[in-house]
């Protein structure tokens, strides 16, 4: 086998330096009864065969490599520069362990280091750590920081109506043993700010939220500070690009999804959950951080710190049982920021904002279509003349995937559609979206 | 190794340059509100080129499996077949959406399909989900299935989750966040669970045990049969922690001995790759008794036709969307390349391997628990005065090898932690034999050598404590 | 080996307490800032908060190594040692002196009685 490499005379020299006649005796310990079961497994293929195969099946999902697409929704189709998977590829990042042996895994750390350091920019934050497994979840784990910090006494938690579903679902796993309420708001921030009480630990803002709106943070972080809880901004990293940090509104932690940052959509993962804290809060942090430091010939270098945090010192006692990162989706992001740049992050967002508001004003000039109103940067809610689920299906047999019906969410919602737009999009394609709405709702 | 310091991206920076070319605006331009614009924002501006250099040349200050051997206890770092990485990389799986229609995403329903069968039958469990994107957060799953399995058979007193002081350091921390507490159960003088002090920790409020097996040190726990009856006679359930899985596929399905619920680390067992720290997979597999309490959605097949369905019980999602995808596609790789046989043959041979170095390296490296060796063992490298584990782990540096684990398990001291896995040669254990032999030799004739290695690395050791006390974790100017 | 501070008394968790006036000054042992390594962070409480005995008040942490810290008896904190956010190695160089954690004002004076002696403390740590 291409990947075991001894032969039969290997294994034989090898049991008789250890002293026993066969394989099968090293497994001597495992009750006899239950010892090497059928599995019931198909027998191996080839590499050439099992490739074939997993093709065939990849070949049978809807691609954004060659639809007009226009859902997004949690998960976007961006640029991603050919520098990015080619470098991310190596060997050395890809097949390399976490970093705990700093004299052998300075790249990695350096890397890291420098996502830290981007990713604090981007959000306005202090620190930034090595990742979590998605933005739902480092959403959640930035909820648990704040109901740990707030105690038995702030049991409220006040999330936005329109977050995204799957994040409240994955906020309601994570908060199953605590006792907690979760309160919806459906105002702008600024005013369910207010809200906030002495009973309250987190606030959360989504920016945009999950309908695309944009709203102004202004005055959030007083109102929630002043109650003594915890503002926490869940944020579109290519958004921020453009608008204004959440940390330039006062967020005390910052989450984002950062899958768009260079990352393929993947069916969903692997993403990278992003999240960033002011000073006050980074040793209450969850997750892996870099940090610089030197040896004792004075040459700088890079090593995991802050661990007295972690799961492996702390143990029951931890800030959070999480141990690995999403290294590699972390990688592709370094090297999608440091390859795109200051000018070119922004000129990214730019043409999402122009073509986004270009295709708002499209759709909402075929008669029967509205779009929502309010600021939105990529995305927005589509009112539709006949259920969004048939335009859906209509159209993706042509070859445009014109966005979410919201009704997979919410089913009352049948007449509405959340529209995608980023640089991906050609005028061409955004003709033919509005096109095809057209005589789909005809 | 690349030795010449690289400088961060910041100190490559030139105004005015950069990495990519887009494509210019081809439609009307809206006007951005003044109040919403953010003032600035301070990214490196670096060409293509430059961007390229930095990236291969951090690359080559990292050892790696395609460059190094890496005999990482409790990690399993085997060979990532480069098929694995061809397979992923398919279009038809980078341009899919998770929100598309399932009957438009056949191929990748069917594939996770696949994959929750094939890991039911290496398992022998009732039911499979992918959700977890690693194994402390299929953990943290396994142990949230067991409390929504006590809350729904009105046992709200159940949440004492019984740890082996030999366990990693994510068990205790799940239990933490699921709303559990935890007692240490000891080990006995053969390094397996001690049967009396488990007896006296069951009692009615125990919601299950936490067990490795193989431990963590390396050895099947014998007593696995009659400790899940202990904890199941006593109401509690048990949670089988699958980091040492390579020992055990096609020689033994975990829930064939009472596992009721168990994590798959995908890049340990099915040759994922580490990616210097993720993304990881932690699928979790249950018996009948917790099957319906897994998290979701979860792949199902009907009439040829596949759909992803939220189980009725569950514990709803453990993140969005469908689990890490682009890891599954691997995992799934292997084990078709693999098939039956090679599943058993992977397992025989990762113990093979680590029985052999373990006869050649006991002679001079104590091994606490000398009994035969699952896919790993634990030696001590406290053997000379004056040396540690940690100065022999360096020193393997300038040799060229990975350092061991060291210093895990806690029961051990100066713990040093082999596992080869299976996808050496002999040949290279018998290099890293003999190099090991060689350090044991320098440590008594050459000390300095190895308190002031490594020698040949970009850095020598850091400043740990200075890095701690004053953490610089951005970048500035 | 480790120092003693002759003047205090100990709990068996490795803290020590000593009278001041009519209030205690409390910190960590020799014994245990030696096995604990180069401290690299305290984290202390709040002004004002009152603890039992027994309950932890702060943490300590090394690279390697986070410990709780435990009240040595049951009081209401007065000041904390502030000078350690800057120079927690003050911990490690001067256990019983300049590396103070906090004073408090006990609730139950008694209390001191039941805490080890240095010769108890010293016999039990030797133990270690």
């Amino acid at each position: 086998m291409p990947f075991i490499p001894n032969t039969n005379a290997d294994r034989e020299a090898m049991l008789a330096a250890i002293g026993v006649k066969s394989v099968e005796e090293l497994f001597s310990d495992i009750p006899a009864g239950k010892r090497f079961p059928k599995l019931g497994l198909p027998a191996g293929l080839s590499e050439l065969e099992a490739l074939r195969e997993i093709e065939a099946l990849a070949a049978k999902n809807l691609s954004a490599s060659s639809n007009a697409w226009f859902l997004g929704a949690g998960a976007y189709n961006h640029f991603i520069p050919a520098a990015v998977p080619a470098l991310a590829s190596r060997g050395e990042f890809l097949s390399a362990y976490t970093p705990y042996q700093p004299e052998v895994s300075q790249g990695t750390l350096q890397a890291i280091f420098e996502y830290q350091s981007m990713a604090a920019e981007l959000l306005g934050m202090d620190t930034v750590n090595a990742s979590h497994y998605d933005g739902a979840t480092a959403l959640a784990e930035a909820v648990l920081m704040a109901v740990n910090a707030g105690g038995a006494s702030r049991p409220r938690i006040m999330v936005p109506a329109a977050l995204h579903p799957e994040y409240k679902e994955v906020l309601r796993t994570y908060l199953a043993a605590f006792t907690v309420n979760i309160d919806e708001y459906t105002e702008v921030p600024a005013l369910a700010a207010k809200k906030c009480d002495e009973r309250t630990s987190c606030f959360v803002a989504s920016y945009p939220d999950f309908e695309g709106r944009v709203h102004d943070l202004s005055g959030v972080a007083d109102a929630v500070h002043g109650a003594g809880a915890v503002f926490a901004v869940n944020a579109d990293p290519i958004m921020l690009g453009l608008l204004s940090s959440p940390g330039s509104f006062g967020a005390d932690i910052v989450t984002a999804e950062g899958q768009a940052l260079g990352n393929s959509m993947n069916y969903g993962g692997p993403f990278l959950g992003m999240m960033g804290v002011t000073q006050k809060f980074v040793r209450k942090m969850p997750g892996r951080i870099v940090g610089q430091a030197f040896d004792h010939d004075g040459r700088r270098g890079f090593v995991l710190t802050l661990s007295a945090r972690e799961q492996h010192i702390r143990r029951e006692k931890a800030v959070s049982n999480i141990c690995s990162n999403q290294g590699l989706v972390m990688l592709q992001t370094t090297i999608y920021l440091e390859a795109l740049g200051k000018s070119g992050l922004k000129a990214v967002a730019e043409l999402c904002w122009n073509k986004a508001h270009y295709a708002a004003k499209a759709i909402a000039a075929v008669p029967g279509f509205a779009v929502a109103e309010g600021t939105f940067f990529k995305e927005f809610v589509v009112k539709t003349p006949v259920p969004a689920k048939e335009i859906v299906d209509k159209l993706e047999r042509r070859g445009v995937v014109p966005g979410l019906e919201l009704s997979r969410y919410y089913p009352k919602r049948t007449h509405e559609l959340l529209v995608c737009v980023t640089e991906m999009n050609t005028k061409a394609q955004i003709d033919l979206l509005a096109q095809s709405l057209k005589e789909a709702s005809v | 190794m690349n030795l010449i310091p690289e400088p961060l991206a910041f100190e490559l920076s030139s105004p005015g340059r950069v990495g990519v070319s887009l494509p210019t605006c081809d439609v009307p331009v809206t006007a951005v509100p003044a109040s919403l614009r953010r003032a600035e924002l301070k990214l490196p501006e670096l060409d293509e080129l430059t961007v390229v250099r930095h990236f291969t040349r951090l690359s080559q200050k990292n050892f790696s499996i395609d460059t190094h051997f890496y005999p990482l206890g409790s990690c399993t770092m085997k060979y990532n077949p480069k098929a694995n990485e061809v397979a992923a990389a398919q279009p038809g799986w980078k341009g899919a959406h998770p929100l598309v229609s399932d009957d438009r995403n056949q191929g990748a329903i069917e594939l996770i399909y696949r994959l929750q069968e094939s890991l039911k039958a290496i398992g022998g469990f009732a039911g499979v989900s992918v959700q977890p994107a690693a194994g402390a957060h299929g953990e943290l799953a396994g142990v949230f299935m067991i409390r929504a399995y006590h809350l729904a058979h009105g046992n709200p007193g159940r949440v004492k989750m019984l740890i082996p002081d030999s366990a990693h350091g994510t068990n205790p921390a799940s239990c933490t966040m699921a709303g559990l507490t935890t007692v240490t159960i000891p080990s006995d003088a053969e390094g397996g669970v001690d049967l009396d002090a488990l007896k006296a920790a069951c009692d009615d409020t125990v919601a299950g045990i936490m067990i490795t097996n193989p431990s963590t040190i390396g050895l099947f726990e014998r007593n696995i049969e009659k400790i899940a009856k202990m904890i199941h006679d006593a109401g509690g359930l048990v949670y089988g922690d699958g980091a040492n899985m390579n020992a055990l596929t096609g020689v033994l399905r975990p829930a064939d001995v009472g596992i009721d619920v168990m994590h798959f680390n995908l890049h340990k067992t099915f040759s994922t790759p580490h990616g210097g720290g993720g993304p990881g997979v932690g699928m979790v597999g249950a018996a009948p008794v917790l099957a319906e309490y897994l998290p979701g959605p979860i792949a199902v097949e009907k009439n040829g036709k596949f759909s992803m369905e939220m189980p009725a019980k569950g514990i709803g999602r453990m993140k969005a969307f469908n689990g890490n995808f682009g890891v599954l596609v691997r995992a799934y790789t292997y084990i078709r390349m693999l098939g039956e046989e090679g599943m058993r043959r992977l397992a025989e041979s990762a113990v093979l391997n680590a029985n052999y170095i373990k006869v050649k390296m006991e002679k001079v490296y104590p091994v606490k628990y000398p009994r035969r060796c699952m896919h790993e063992f634990v030696a001590m490298g406290n053997f000379v005065d004056g040396i540690h584990t940690l100065d022999i782990a360096k020193r393997m540096i300038d040799y060229g090898y990975h350092p061991p684990t060291i210093y895990f398990p806690l029961i051990v001291p100066e713990a040093l932690m082999v596992e080869p896995t299976e996808t050496e040669s002999k040949e290279t254990l018998d290099a890293f034999i003999d190099v090991m032999l060689k350090i044991a030799e320098e440590a008594k004739t050459q000390p300095e050598l190895l308190h002031d290695a490594p020698h040949n690395t970009p850095i020598g050791r850091l400043d740990e404590v200075a890095a701690a006390r004053n953490p610089m974790l951005c970048y500035r100017s | 080996m480790s120092s003693i501070d002759k003047n205090a008394r100990y709990r068996s968790s490795h803290e020590w307490a000593r009278k001041d006036g009519a209030r205690i000054v409390a910190g960590i042992s020799d014994h245990a800032q030696d096995a604990l390594g180069d401290i690299v962070f305290i984290e202390l409480p709040a002004v004002g908060k009152t603890l039992k005995q027994g309950e932890a008040f702060g943490v300590v942490e090394s690279v390697k190594a986070a410990s709780d810290v435990y009240m040595p008896m049951s009081g209401k904190i007065l000041s904390v040692n502030g000078t350690l956010t800057g120079d927690p190695a003050l911990v490690n160089k001067e256990p019983y002196t300049g590396g103070w954690l906090i004073a408090f004002e006990p609730t139950n004076p008694a209390e001191w009685d039941g805490l080890l002696t240095p010769v108890a403390y010293e016999a039990e740590a030797g133990k270690e």
